[in-house]
């Protein structure tokens, strides 16, 4: 995904979870989505989607209360990819983040889905997908889907 | 006498709570629990959720539960730990401590289910509340209706699909205002009094998955419910209306747990049910579910709030059930955030 900007209007939570499974197929291990909008306006719905999309088979609960939670996914192409679903809603400061440990699994080898992401403040990584989410009216959703930088090319090396 | 008849001291830090107990054959001999109210102690107000204030605190408070209780370490007969579910950084302080304490003692050390505490913290208030009976585990972080068959023995009939139920009463209450900056977990206590004041039926919110034949529950699009009502009105009617939402929502997430829970242990032939963790405090569940559940000739318990909310009294009751099964933890005993819980199987429909 090249730097650039994609806006998509959500009309359910149906669509909002299919958007999340169709986000799912391009994922590679490594890669962090950062999820960002007020209460009520999808981001679970849209990690549960990706998580669909990632083949897990568990129940994929608000992560509030524990911070984090892990799930065994598996790409579409079959391999093991450990799903890190975290919401960060309740933590008082990004140190806080920090001590949990969350470097080993922004940069590690499963998928980081980050909820309250703008709470993590610069320990959320640069090659994170940005989901944004608006509220558009009691089921209508305007997603904004964006990079932060354009990611590391072969001519830029 | 057996080991389960000497003092078990039980650690819990699986979350927010820095906690320590003493209990010996189900009485409880301390019950201690750091929270922010009790900062002047140890000075300064304490950030929730970092792993670094259970490492402060977790040692004055063994100490106190111990001084309290009057025992020492050579009075014990083992030391329980929650071994999860919760917050990775925050289980291993509690399980370093208790590993360091068992090996400088001799102690046994036994690692415990964060639920089965909340099983057993039932029958320790109440020890004729035996199995088999229908508990409902409710709290910021859980939400399940667990059949206990026996001790050790425990089918699963339902559980959220999405929020907590104790987390709906943190959101809506968050949505409400009814919050002070920084405090994300007291929604519970404010919108319960809120609701006292207001019309449970002034807004018809939705009790998701109530005509599901299954017992799974879902808190997340109601709270989204309260969300649109909420932005439908003018600013100024909020606080004239605000009683109106709590007692209705709470009456939405009151109708939802008491229903499937009767209908659980009615189909589960149950004659007893227990209501257990956090959100067993709600004055409303209370009160809607002794009242329908005598209508159906069943008893309801619930533990007094100290042993509802996460403490460490229970932890060291369900730690007695296991080391008394033999059952102890070595040196490699470690944090497992998504400890299944042992014993547990789905209901096979």
């Amino acid at each position: 995904m090249s730097n650039r900007k994609i806006t998509r209007v959500s009309s359910s939570p149906d669509q909002t979870h299919r958007f999340g499974r169709d986000l799912a197929a391009r994922l590679k291990p490594g890669d962090c989505v950062a999820l960002t909008g007020d209460l009520g306006s999808g981001k679970t719905c849209f990690a549960q989607g990706i998580c669909a999309g990632l083949n897990v088979t568990d129940y994929v609960t608000s992560p509030t209360f524990v911070i984090v939670n892990e799930y065994a996914g598996v790409s579409p192409d079959g391999k093991q990819m450990p799903v890190y679903h975290f919401d960060l809603y309740r933590l008082g400061s990004p140190d806080e983040l920090y001590e949990i440990g969350c470097d080993d699994l922004f940069y590690g080898e499963g998928v980081c889905l980050i909820e309250w992401a703008d709470l993590g403040g610069d320990l959320i990584p640069d090659h994170a997908i940005d989901v944004h989410f608006a509220h558009a009216g009691e089921m209508v959703r305007n997603l904004t889907i964006s990079t932060r930088t354009r990611l590391y090319t072969a001519s830029e090396g | 006498m057996s080991i389960s008849d000497l003092p078990i001291l039980g650690i819990e830090t699986s979350c927010d709570e820095t906690a320590a107990a003493v209990v010996a054959d189900g009485h409880i001999y301390s019950n201690t629990i750091f929270s922010q109210t009790e900062h002047s102690l140890y000075g300064g107000v304490v950030p929730e959720l970092a792993s670094r204030n259970h490492i402060r605190t977790l040692l004055p408070v063994v100490d106190r539960a111990l001084s309290e209780a009057d025992l020492g370490l050579d009075d014990l007969g083992g030391i329980a730990v929650t071994q999860g579910p919760g917050l990775v950084g925050c289980l291993l302080v509690g399980i370093s401590v208790g590993k360091g304490l068992a090996l400088g003692s001799g102690l046994p050390l036994v690692g415990v289910h964060h639920i089965e505490g909340h099983l057993f913290a039932g029958s320790m208030a109440h020890p004729d509340l035996v199995p088999p009976f229908m508990a409902l585990v409710a709290s910021g972080g859980h939400t399940e209706l667990i059949y206990v068959c026996a001790w050790g023995n425990y089918e699963r009939w339902g559980r959220t699909r999405d929020d907590a139920a104790g987390e709906a009463f943190d959101k809506v209450a968050k949505i409400l205002g009814l919050l002070r900056e920084g405090e994300v977990t007291m929604g519970g206590p404010r919108i319960s009094m809120l609701a006292e004041e207001g019309n449970p039926e002034a807004f018809d919110f939705p009790r998701a998955l109530i005509n599901n034949p299954g017992f799974d529950f879902s808190f997340s699009g109601l709270k989204t419910s309260v969300l649109y009502r909420i932005r439908d009105l003018a600013v100024e009617n909020i606080e004239a209306i605000g009683a109106n939402i709590a007692a209705s929502f709470q009456a939405a997430v009151v109708d939802v747990l008491v229903d499937k829970t009767l209908r659980a242990a009615r189909e589960a032939g149950a004659e007893r049910v227990l209501l257990s963790g956090g959100v067993a405090a709600n004055r409303a569940l209370r009160a809607q579910l002794d009242d329908r559940a005598s209508k159906l000739g069943m008893g309801v318990f619930y533990p007094p709030t100290a042993l509802c909310t996460d403490n460490a009294a229970m932890i060291a009751g369900a730690g007695a059930f296991r080391l008394a099964r033999g059952e102890t933890a070595g040196g490699n005993l470690n944090a497992a955030p998504r400890l299944p819980l042992p014993g547990l199987r789905e209901r096979q429909v």
